[in-house]
């Protein structure tokens, strides 16, 4: 069984809960969670700090059937620690993905996180290399990962590797893909680098309609929960395929997008360079003019990934 | 240990191992033999989309090489580069291909070795030393996930409170013994010995599924993680 | 940590059949709340764990107004508290009552 929870007031994705976005995608009734908030497996670690714990540790994984099709589902919830991966919240994901494999069963992850959980840093470091070991094996049995990006944490340092990792990713404008977040970057290189408080700056870098334009990603959708379940299920009828040949092909992709685009500095040259008339109207462009001219323009990652 | 000496402890002067702009790539033999592709970094490179690019590129030729040979990983990085372009061009995009390129050519039957010998932080430790099947490291080498300054920055904590706490458990500051604590660092070689002859060793050994997770759970650096793993998967296998 | 039990009197069960439910998520200012069916007939045990150390009387104060108000028997309430005010606590345990309380699928 999986624990009741209140409905959604609304299909915001962006604004849902981790369970919330489960429910949204999931045929009625048909999600069982594995070791759920009444086991209470919380982290061992957040207690040295004073830091409150939740009793899922920030991510719910089950199993359960998407139209029609079962799958196994894995939710973070990004309210929480920011979404980090600690120790138990990394080792839930972990184990569903060996699972994958063991069963043939296709995956799919909602992502919504700052990456790794500092007071637990070793152990969410361990648990990204291991869910990404896992995510491989089981592509290579034939299993599909569908990643979905569009949570308030973002998609960001070992997330972001994961994310790479997938077979198919789904983004919305809200989403936001990068290993090192605005912040860190500027506290690195400096404001001339990297102003993080210039959010138009942030959305041309690492956001939505970026990343889906340079082939980041495969598809993009508005914020409702629908569009993403209905992306969702395009992503699980696309083929499988993980072998030398789309290695190959993903090395090629990104020794072209270096030759093409390795000069340009920001968002909006990136995408004039992709041969878009008007870059400044991207970001405020609605969602159907905005497939339209990406259709016509963006990078493809197609069977290269 | 410097670089070179490394690689005279492990191949004697004999050896193929060249370096530009802060990457390594070669061959090398063995005292039994045994022909390796020897990778990696010197220095304290940066990993930023041209390295990761320029690296997979070296990994996926061996890959396609079909020779069977090992291949060792060596490593003195920095973090993943945090740069306004790399991350335009999908930074995270990179690191995840070349660890995907590793993982391929292991399954491609070239063993893959992580000898860290210097520092490696972050994304860079993830998408290199932490893709490689077997992860070993000299005495004196610094792995991180963030140095505690900068930990100390992002929680607002004073940097004595995190050094304190980090007497008390493994989990979060950075380390050689903490990593080995946690898992990630299956064995230290001791830098007296022929490095050559401890690599034959570890060769020797059979290849096995990931045992970070148990390795974490013996050594006490992570209690719950391969546990709760274990019983996912059983749960899921359950469920069917 | 602070933990914090309170068992307390409550004599008319909770209603409907469920016996788990789940509202609010740890966030600042927010606080999860996990119901469970299955405690003492006629008693309704809260446990909370809070980093605000030293509110014993508030969570006195608002879970005794809670089993004033709602039909609580036989509910164990398990609370992570990421710092939420005492009418933000009220509207979880009410949220919570109502969630177990409604019909099965």
């Amino acid at each position: 069984m999986s624990v009741p929870i209140p409905s959604p007031q609304h299909r915001s994705w962006y604004e849902a809960g981790a369970r919330q976005r489960i429910q949204a995608l999931s045929d009625p009734g048909s999600f069982v969670e594995f070791i759920g908030p009444e086991r209470r497996e919380q982290s061992p670690h957040l207690p040295l700090f004073d830091l409150p714990r939740q009793f899922d540790d920030g991510i719910a994984v089950g199993a359960a059937r998407i139209a029609g099709s079962s799958v196994l589902i894995a939710a973070q919830e990004g309210r929480f620690m920011g979404g980090a991966f600690g120790e138990v919240h990394g080792a839930k994901l972990t184990g569903l993905l060996r699972a994958a494999t063991a069963l043939k069963r296709d995956v799919v992850i909602a992502f919504d996180t700052g990456g790794v959980r500092l007071q637990e840093a070793n152990a969410g470091e361990l648990a990204i290399a291991e869910i990404m070991r896992a995510l491989i094996e089981a592509r290579q049995a034939g299993v599909r990962i569908v990643g979905l990006l569009g949570g308030r944490a973002g998609c960001y340092g070992g997330g972001s590797l994961i994310a790479g990792c997938c077979s198919t990713l789904v983004i919305s404008e809200q989403g936001r893909l990068s290993v090192t977040g605005p912040e860190v970057i500027e506290t690195n290189k400096g404001v001339e680098e990297f102003d993080s408080r210039d959010r138009a700056l942030v959305w041309r870098t690492m956001g939505g309609k970026h990343r889906y334009l340079i082939g980041g990603v495969d598809a993009y959708v508005d914020d409702d929960a629908g569009a993403f379940r209905d992306a969702t299920v395009a992503a699980l009828a696309r083929p499988a395929r993980f072998d030398a040949d789309a290695i190959e092909a993903e090395q090629k992709r990104l020794e072209h997008r270096l030759d093409r685009l390795g000069t340009r500095h920001d968002g909006r040259d990136v995408w004039t360079a992709l041969g878009i008339a008007d870059a400044d109207a991207i970001p405020d462009m609605p969602t159907d003019r905005f497939l339209a001219e990406a259709a016509n323009h963006r990078e493809s990652a197609d069977a290269a990934r | 240990m410097l670089l070179d000496d490394i690689l005279a402890s492990l191949f004697g002067s004999d050896h193929g191992v060249g370096r530009e702009a802060g990457i390594l790539a070669g061959r090398a033999t063995l005292a039994d033999g045994t022909a390796l592709h020897v990778m990696g970094f010197v220095g304290g490179t940066e990993l930023g989309i041209d390295q990761a690019i320029t690296l997979a590129g070296l990994v996926l030729g061996i890959a396609r090489s079909e020779d069977g040979a090992p291949i060792l990983f060596l490593v003195d990085s920095s973090s993943q580069r945090m740069a306004r372009r790399d991350e335009l061009l999908g930074l995270s995009e990179y690191l995840a291909h070349l660890a995907k390129a590793l993982l391929l050519a292991e399954q491609a039957g070239h063993r893959t070795i992580g000898l860290l010998y210097g520092g490696s932080a972050a994304g860079a430790f993830i998408a290199t030393a932490l893709a490689c099947h077997t992860l070993v490291a000299l005495p004196g080498a610094h792995p991180e996930v963030m140095d505690l300054p900068s930990m100390a920055r992002v929680t607002k904590l004073p940097l004595s409170t995190l050094q304190q706490k980090a007497e008390a458990t493994p989990v979060f500051a950075p380390g050689l013994d903490n990593l080995a604590q946690t898992g990630a660092i299956t064995e230290v070689w001791d830098p007296e010995q022929s490095l050559g002859a401890q690599l034959m060793a570890m060769l020797e050994t059979p290849v096995t599924g990931d045992v970070r997770g148990r390795l974490g759970k013996e050594r006490g650096g992570r209690p719950k993680a391969a546990d709760i793993a274990a019983e996912v998967t059983a749960l899921a296998i359950a469920h069917g | 940590m602070e933990t914090l039990r309170f068992d307390l009197d409550a004599p008319k069960a909770a209603g409907g059949t469920r016996t788990l439910a789940l509202v609010g998520v740890v966030a600042s200012g927010n606080l999860e709340v996990l119901i469970e069916r299955g405690g003492p007939a006629e008693r309704c045990i809260i446990e909370v764990a809070t980093a605000a150390h030293g509110f014993k009387a508030l969570w006195d104060a608002v879970t005794a107004d809670f089993v004033s108000r709602r039909a609580a028997g036989g509910l164990r309430i398990s609370i992570n508290d990421g710092g939420a005010r005492p009418d933000t606590v009220s509207l979880r345990l009410a949220q919570g009552v109502r969630l177990i309380e409604e019909p099965e699928e």
